[in-house]
């Protein structure tokens, strides 16, 4: 049974967000990261200051059976970037939620979140996978 | 006809399938195609085979018939046996790619070791297994650049000594694609140096792409080239011949960020153009954006050192339509023929053998100037090859010399419309003093008849 | 213990081949700014060289060797004639770059070899230029997009690939700036109709396809299929890695396919080398003809009673482009040729039924024991699960590293990505029924160990000169190179 945090929202491409007012963190889920298995590397492609639109790619994930690029909920201009991910990628494993966050960004489009799955339905759809 | 089958092996393996006829296993085909008659020549044995493919042989002269003065990008070097035994051995030759490495550490391992002797031949941290060839080797550096700059760069400046057929492959790979290659069109200086680049570079530029020895058979120092791309923000590719590094100072050292080359000359016959060996190395900090395949160290479950395919996520059977390449094989064979002649030359016989490939040339560039009627194109330095301008066309010329048993330089002005009298001249190993002599001879005489 | 490395065997001073001295007057070397100082390649005699080489050669595993069920590879024997053919001194020594007069040899050769394969393939048209397969699917897509361009089509970017194709097909798509749209097979193994129709319009650049596919099924609707991706204006590229079940059977081109590319390495007995050299020989129809990448061998001169014609290389009216350097890999051609005048059209045929029967006999012995997801009579290969209900815990990878234990390659593991924990598996004409039966018995008695003793599984292999790599960590301490600590993550 994957961990799904009830306060996240959820991309069907299984990224999550998390908003605090108009600022949204970024990462992937634990049933990502299970479903990738050992994660060797990751890679931002987006720096601080840059602005994006929904479904753009924030980052390239890897481990040794498959590789992954992770893509933005929402649109906006990042606002932080987790330095640390790169060198130590495997944080995504072990605190998907926490350590591994990737971007923070200021939201642009609020209305952008209403679409994505609440931890209920995120729940069912990682059910059906599978 | 190597199936082993018998009658009574066939009748058993229908009858445990559940048909009664060979032929019920190809209902599916459509029945108006099915069973088209091949219009082929009748089965031969091995004996008639062998004499078919002799007979054709001989139909050539090759280099061991001719005393050949021709490179371009292909060239005539001594291959020790030893290389030839290792290749072929069938474990060597029939074992298959090496996805399951408990049952392949043999290639792995010599493939490893490959790829360090490139980095170390090439003054790079890191080399691939291999791309086909010089040529797509040098595509794939495009490629990797392009990629490098999510698409934000999309000039790529390439030098007019770059091999031409390199060229040609680039711009293959790259039609109807964002990527602008420049810098080689026929307004070109051809007598300028890598100088000439250098107004071409800006913050659209990805890549620079240049020649060492270049197609001319010139040597020039790129650090200052490396670093005018460097402070534009592209990227450096120095597309070699590996047998110059045996003497020559590294693009490593130069500042190059990609290195590519044709790794014909180290113990792989010329063999009528192919198969051949892509070299490909890179600084550590680009090694998840170089494509090809790449063998790492790591350990087995019983704590011993083995060898494995790595960072294979990047690869088409993962990364599918998201990968940077679509590369699948590579020159396996002939990595390792050349890891092999690289290990039997070593530091001093590879040395040695490129400076007596340089000694010879200068020696034929000296007494080929010296012709009234022929003279030296250029005044910069060379290893292996350079060119002459010569009195009467090139294609005339070496139709003379074929009635001498010398196979002539190449032709330039297939490529260069501007060098219509230039011939592009290598000399090798192999190349005698005794044959050194008869080309100058002859030359003279071409030109004097 | 291991075999040492090179930079391990190295001993300062030692030589292992030696070369004359110069027979020049030397003359000087270039500034001291263009040398190299230091040389880093090891210092071997040529006894320790060969035994280094010879000992890693034993580490191996080969055809030669042994089996290799590996579906979609045809690890069919190389035969020994090949290598002596390949070695004729007129083949190895000639430059590709000579005047065409003096290489009438290999020019006739590669003319005859092009004729064989257009007939084998059905097809107007074809070049040897392409080094591999992924190489040959890339000028195959290239010449499509030409194709479309040329008649002021751009519109049609969009190229089908059926969910149980090969990596390369989509990474190829990818690389030539097309879209790449995933087809659904259906619950036969064929490609969906209903949703091929959906994606019929005037968007559709062409559709690749691999018959038999993955599955080492036919597709029952071929015809169908290649008719409407013509009706909506796109063509049909053919994945040419199965080949070994047509030959002599069916030809692509007559089906329709417009073009295909054919791998020498795998139905032509070429060796694998370790992973290469392949070859990859594109062939088209009529309307590519004059798309294929040049240069290609043709007659330049019909000549007359006394001279014969004179073969040289022409380049196609629109031509893509060069792909690669010369000419092709000439190397891989004499083998190929070889391999054709000796089986000639009833022994091309024979290896196709041969082939075909020896998978049909394979799966007839495992299809009781192994859940065989598409139920029909299988080409050259056939896909099974290599999972139980009841043991969850044993995975496909568990039954391929123990059957390295019975002395045999693994069939392909996990692919085509449609079948879960798959193993592809294809006999290929050359084994015998022996064989056949011996592998059958050990993945029977694997089967067993899964149930009663899956740690035998787990565990495996243990007979090999190696066990299970870590891959976790070679990829994430990289170390690429001899006597190197890893590379820094940075």
């Amino acid at each position: 049974m994957s961990n799904i945090p009830a306060n996240l929202k959820f991309a069907e491409s299984n990224e999550w967000i998390l908003v605090e007012g108009s600022t949204g963190t970024v990462g992937i889920s634990d049933y990502a990261q299970n479903q990738l298995s050992d994660i060797v590397f990751a890679e931002i492609v987006v720096a601080e200051g840059d602005e994006i639109k929904q479904g753009d790619t924030i980052a390239t994930i890897e481990s040794v059976k498959a590789a992954a690029d992770v893509y933005s909920p929402v649109s906006g201009k990042i606002v932080a970037i987790n330095e640390d991910l790169g060198a130590a990628p495997e944080v995504i494993n072990s605190s998907p939620y926490e350590a591994a966050w990737i971007i923070k960004i200021e939201l642009s489009d609020p209305a952008e979140l209403k679409p994505l799955m609440d931890a209920v339905a995120y729940g069912a759809h990682v059910e059906s996978q599978g | 006809m190597f199936t082993p089958h018998t009658d009574a092996d066939r009748e058993a393996m229908l009858r445990a399938i559940g048909i009664d006829h060979l032929a019920d296993l190809f209902k599916v085909v459509p029945a108006k195609h099915r069973f088209p008659d091949l219009a082929l020549p009748p089965a031969e044995t091995e004996m008639e085979a062998v004499a078919e493919l002799q007979n054709l042989a001989w139909a050539n002269e090759s280099a061991r018939d001719l005393a050949c003065f021709l490179g371009a990008g292909a060239y005539n070097h001594y291959v020790p046996a030893a290389v030839d035994a290792v290749l072929r051995r069938g474990e060597f030759l029939t074992a298959y790619t090496p996805y399951q490495p408990e049952l392949s550490q043999g290639t792995l391992q010599a493939i490893f070791e490959y790829q360090s002797l490139v980095a170390a031949l090439t003054g790079m941290d890191v080399s691939n297994a291999s791309h086909y060839d010089g040529a797509t080797a040098v595509a794939e550096a495009v490629n990797m650049a392009y990629a490098n700059f999510r698409g934000k760069r999309a000039k790529i400046v390439l030098s007019p000594a770059l091999h031409p057929q390199y060229r040609q492959t680039v711009r293959t790979y790259s039609t109807d694609s964002p990527l602008q290659l420049v810098g080689d069109g026929p307004e070109s200086d051809l007598n300028a140096g890598p100088e000439a680049l250098l107004p071409l570079i800006d913050g659209e530029t990805a890549l620079v792409v240049v020649q060492y020895p270049d197609f001319f058979g010139r040597v020039y120092d790129y650090t200052s080239l490396a670093e005018a791309a460097h402070a534009a923000g592209a990227l450096l590719c120095v597309a070699i011949n590996p047998m110059a590094l045996g003497m020559l100072k590294t693009p490593g050292q130069m500042g190059a960020d990609i290195v590519t080359g044709e790794g014909q000359p180290l113990g792989i016959p010329m063999s009528f153009g192919g198969p051949y060996l892509g070299l490909f190395a890179t600084r550590k900090e680009f090694v998840r954006k170089m494509a090809g395949r790449l063998v790492g160290e790591s350990i087995d479950n019983r704590g011993q050192l083995a060898y494995v395919l790595t960072l294979t996520a990047r690869e088409q059977h993962i990364r599918r339509e998201k990968a940077t390449s679509n590369i699948c094989s590579n020159q396996g064979l002939m990595a390792l023929g050349s890891a092999v002649y690289m290990s039997l030359l070593g530091k001093n016989g590879l040395r040695q053998v490129a400076e007596l490939n340089y000694h010879k040339a200068h020696h034929a560039a000296a007494r080929i100037h010296d012709l009234p009627k022929y003279s030296l194109w250029s005044g910069a330095p060379f290893f292996n090859e350079f060119v002459i301008q010569c009195p009467l066309p090139v294609a005339e010329i070496n139709d003379l010399l074929l009635e001498h048993d010398i196979l002539g330089g190449y032709d330039l002005s297939q490529d260069y419309p501007a060098l219509t009298h230039h011939m592009l001249v290598a000399v090798t190993e192999m190349n005698s003093h005794e044959e050194i002599e008869m080309l100058v001879e002859a030359l003279r005489e071409v030109s004097n008849g | 213990m291991g075999e040492p490395q090179l930079c391990d065997l190295s001993v300062p001073g030692r030589q292992g081949i030696r070369f004359p001295q110069p027979d020049v007057p030397l003359s000087d070397l270039p500034p001291a700014g263009l040398l190299r100082d230091e040389l880093p390649l090891p210092e071997m005699s040529e006894l320790e060289v060969i035994r280094h080489y010879t000992r890693l050669s034993q580490l191996n595993y080969s055809i030669d060797t042994g089996y290799y069920p590996l579906g979609s590879c045809t690890m069919k024997y190389n035969p020994k004639v090949n290598e002596e053919t390949v070695r004729l001194p007129g083949f190895a020594y000639a430059h590709p770059l000579q005047p065409v007069e003096t290489v009438q040899g290999s020019l006739v050769l590669l003319y005859n070899l092009q004729e064989w394969l257009k007939e084998i393939g059905g097809f107007a048209g074809i070049t040897l230029q392409p080094a591999a397969g992924a190489h040959g699917e890339l000028t195959g897509v290239l010449i499509i997009r030409a194709y479309h361009r040329s008649r002021g089509d751009h519109k049609r970017d969009k190229i089908l690939i059926p969910d149980s194709a090969h990596g390369t097909n989509p990474a190829t798509s990818a690389m030539s700036g097309l879209r790449v749209v995933e087809l659904k097979s259906d619950a036969r193994g064929n490609v969906d109709l209903e949703a091929l129709k959906l994606e019929c319009d005037d968007t559709l650049a062409g559709l690749m396809l691999t018959n038999p596919n993955t599955l080492g099924l036919f597709d029952e609707n071929v015809e169908e299929v290649i008719h409407m991706v013509h009706q909506a204006g796109g063509l049909v590229y053919g994945d040419g890695a199965n080949m070994n079940a047509l030959l002599g059977i069916v030809r692509p081109g007559d089906l329709g396919i417009d073009v295909l590319h054919y791998n020498l390495h795998k139905t032509f007995s070429t060796p694998h080398g370790g992973g290469g050299p392949g070859s990859g020989p594109v062939g088209v129809a009529e309307n590519l003809v004059d798309f294929l990448p040049g240069p290609i061998v043709d007659v330049i001169d019909m000549g007359d009673e006394e001279t014969p014609p004179l073969y040289g290389l022409v380049q196609p009216p629109k031509s893509i482009g060069r792909v690669k350097a010369f000419h092709g890999h000439f190397g891989m051609a004499v083998r190929a040729y070889t391999y054709l005048v000796m089986h000639g059209a009833q022994g091309l045929r024979q290896i196709a039924e041969m082939a075909v029967l020896n998978a049909n006999y394979l799966l007839s012995r495992l299809r009781d024991t192994y859940h065989l997801p598409y139920d029909r009579v299988c080409m050259h290969e056939f896909v099974l699960e290599g999972r139980w209900p009841e043991v969850p815990d044993v995975h496909a990878l568990d039954i391929a590293k123990r059957l390295m234990d019975y002395k045999f390659h693994p069939p392909t593991n996990y692919f085509p990505l449609i079948v879960h924990e798959a193993l592809m598996i294809e006999p290929t004409e050359t084994e015998s029924k022996e064989t056949l039966d011996t592998f059958a018995d050990a993945m029977l008695k694997i089967a067993e160990e899964a149930h009663t003793n899956p740690q035998l599984l787990k565990d495996a292999p243990h007979n090999t000169p190696v066990g299970r790599v870590d891959e976790v960590k070679a990829a994430k301490e990289l170390v690429l190179c001899c006597g190197v600590s890893a590379l820094d993550r940075e």
